[in-house]
């Protein structure tokens, strides 16, 4: 697998890094003492895990090479990615959701309240990801101000709470209704948009509605933020922090089972094969009779109204709000999950979700490397699996030819 | 001008007059006519650069034309205008074309590709895709059959649930015909639908746009193919330089010293 000329490449990689790194990794300065402290042997280091990192990565990518030929050979139907195998066999599938879903409904039982909070948090992501997955994995409309509609969603029922007393029964579908509004006001300017340019903008509108609620004190209470709002009720009845905070895991179950159900019948309806034409070609979409204004408003709509719900239940969760939660990390992860996971994927969001979001938890203990396993992780995939975890399957329709009448 | 339009049925079901488009100083079509009657292939040729995809976007909704009327008379409706109307609209009326470089969508299938064509015909809206109340249901079974039929027609039933984009050249050619038939078509506009097919595969559309046109289809055609214009069209239109310079009959149009000139060059003896 690996040639002579890899081996000599690897080597000269190796010496270019050797030679990049050289002032970082080998010179130290003392300036106390006032001398120089020469670390020969992290060259070492450096060289041979370069050496051994490039021989490695070249390795894959031959396996990979060799890989896409024997598919070029094999017909197309026999090389579905084996996720793809493991999801349409039943037997599988269903024990597999099964499990899962016994594991979902005991989990607050069997685990502590402060894991249960973690699990919360990746279960708001799972929505959060499948509402941007019908902007940028569905319609194709890269959206790097997400987060902006997440705190349209939040701060609406901060903002609804303290002035009039609304609690979050009312607030998370009034949320939803703002988020889609503001939606389809960010809409309308960037419908011409596409690309590289649409992603700046709506990079621009995250940041404006970051910071407005920052600056806007009369308004918004700026940094300090808004606090004491109430957890979601259940018909009045007192509950203790723990049973509140199981309730809102199974809320979230309940949510995230509807977001489910909801998005899989958009994409496999008009407006669902509208939005994925119109990520394939746009002009040709419009010569076939698609209203490219529409399909892209409701598009932007639609997954805002999820960003906004999921912002609702954030502020019912942390009990408190402030523009620092809103960053454009936040739209950064997000988008993270639908590429990672699989664009147009339900399933792939869904993995994409619990892996971004859980690993960093449990991986506190090198909390100081979390970002760069993170970007690495991020890059790895994008080398040898560009199209998520997950791909997408696209439906296929089946049409039974009836017996001409007599 | 040929005023003995005796018949009714002869009054074309689409009318082009005076059409000018300009960019900036340049007259890309200038006071262009051309009409298409029912049931027949009327084909548009031209040197390159003569401004024959200029006039389909124009026709199309792509530009908006500077000057002149686009009438399109559906048989027993009222003429409509389609100046100014957003590609979408046009093709709402009546109008379905195809592109010159293929632009399907890849990476649906190509019964996918084909319900495309079904959306400005049908009207499920959000709430009736998350509900997916009879009505819905009803309309998407509809869709299915109607593309599968198409799909029929144009010879791709062995490919119904393949990627647009694993098709062969000559298949992705007629995929977009079958496109552009299921969005109910008035009249449709083929842009080269022979450009890079070989002998076999332009014998096949030849049949193909036969067929269409026999079930009462009214095209117009923009196409290079010598051989292929010839034999298909009823009527010809020439242009050059965004201007028509002739038509008539493929053998009116053969002698014309007017398109030898043009596509051969003027003698200078």
């Amino acid at each position: 697998m690996i040639s002579l000329k890899d081996i000599r490449g690897a080597f000269l990689v190796s010496l270019w890094f050797v030679f990049l790194t050289f002032p970082l990794m080998v010179i130290k300065v003392n300036p106390i003492e006032r001398i120089i402290t020469w670390r020969w042997q992290n060259m070492l280091y450096i060289g041979g895990a370069t050496f051994i990192l490039y021989l490695v990565s070249r390795f894959f990518l031959r396996q990979k090479e060799a890989r896409l030929e024997r598919k070029r050979l094999e017909q197309e139907k026999e090389q579905k990615h084996w996720t793809h195998s493991i999801l349409n066999d039943p037997k599988i599938y269903y024990s597999l959701l099964l499990v899962s879903g016994a594991f979902a409904l005991i989990f607050p039982f069997i685990f502590s309240t402060y894991q249960t909070n973690i699990m919360i948090t990746a279960l708001m992501y799972v929505m959060l990801g499948l509402g941007l997955n019908i902007v940028v994995g569905v319609a194709g409309l890269l959206d790097l101000g997400y987060v902006a509609f997440y705190a349209v969603g939040a701060y609406s029922y901060a903002l609804l709470h303290l002035h009039f007393g609304i609690g979050f029964w009312t607030a998370l579908p009034i949320g939803a209704l703002l988020a889609a509004t503001f939606g389809i006001i960010l809409g309308f300017p960037v419908l011409r948009l596409r690309g590289d340019y649409l992603a700046i903008v709506t990079l621009g509108f995250g940041e404006i509605i970051r910071l407005i609620l920052e600056n806007w004190n009369a308004f918004s209470k700026g940094p300090s933020g808004i606090s004491n709002i109430p957890r979601p009720g259940f018909f009045g009845l007192e509950m203790s922090l723990g049973v509140a905070i199981s309730y809102l895991y199974y809320l979230m179950i309940a949510l995230v089972l509807f977001t489910i159900f909801v998005v899989n019948r958009l994409q496999n309806s008009r407006i669902g094969r509208a939005w994925f034409a119109l990520r394939e070609d746009e002009i040709a979409c419009q010569a076939m009779g698609i209203d490219k204004t529409k399909t892209k408003l409701t598009a932007f709509a639609l997954g805002a109204t999820w960003a906004g719900m999921v912002g609702v239940i954030f502020a019912a969760k942390t009990t408190f709000v402030n523009p620092a939660s809103f960053t454009f990390l936040e739209s950064a992860i997000i988008l993270c999950i639908v590429v990672l996971g699989g664009m147009g994927s339900i399933i792939g969001v869904i993995l994409g979700a619990f892996i971004l979001i859980l690993l960093p938890e449990y991986l506190r203990a090198f909390s100081d490397f979390r970002m760069l396993v993170f970007g690495g992780v991020l890059v790895v995939m994008m080398v040898f699996r560009p199209q998520g975890i997950i791909s997408n399957i696209r439906r296929t329709y089946t049409f039974e030819k009836k017996p001409e009448s007599p | 001008m040929n005023g003995h339009r005796q018949l009714l049925t002869d009054k074309p079901i689409l009318e082009i007059s005076g059409l000018t488009k300009n960019f900036g100083g340049i007259k890309a079509l200038d006071h262009l006519d051309l009409q298409v009657k029912a049931g027949k292939i009327a084909a548009l040729i031209g040197p390159n650069g003569a401004g024959k995809t200029t006039f389909f976007n124009c026709l199309t909704g792509i530009y908006k034309p500077t000057s002149g009327d686009l009438l399109l008379t559906p048989p027993g409706k009222k003429t409509s205008r389609l100046n100014g109307l957003k590609p979408n609209k046009v093709t709402q009326k009546g109008l379905a074309r195809t592109f010159q470089n293929i632009r399907l969508f890849p990476n649906m299938t190509v019964l996918e590709n084909v319900m495309i064509g079904r959306h400005c015909r049908t009207k499920a809206r959000v709430l009736g895709a998350v509900f997916r109340d009879p009505g819905t249901r009803k309309e998407e079974k509809e869709i299915v059959r109607i593309c599968y039929e198409i799909i029929e027609k144009i010879g791709l039933t062995d490919m119904v649930n393949e990627f647009a984009k694993n098709l062969s050249y000559g298949a992705q050619r007629r995929l977009e015909i079958a496109r552009a038939l299921a969005t109910d078509p008035i009249v449709l506009l083929l842009d080269e639908p022979a450009a890079g097919m070989n002998l076999q595969e332009t014998k096949e559309l030849d049949d193909l746009i036969c067929r269409i046109r026999d079930e009462g289809m009214s095209i117009l055609l923009i196409e290079h193919d010598m051989k292929l214009v010839m034999s298909l069209s009823d009527y010809i239109f020439v242009m050059d330089y965004g201007k028509k310079i002739a038509e008539g009959t493929p053998e009116q149009v053969r002698n014309n010293p007017n398109v030898i000139n043009a596509y051969l060059g003027e003698d200078i003896y």
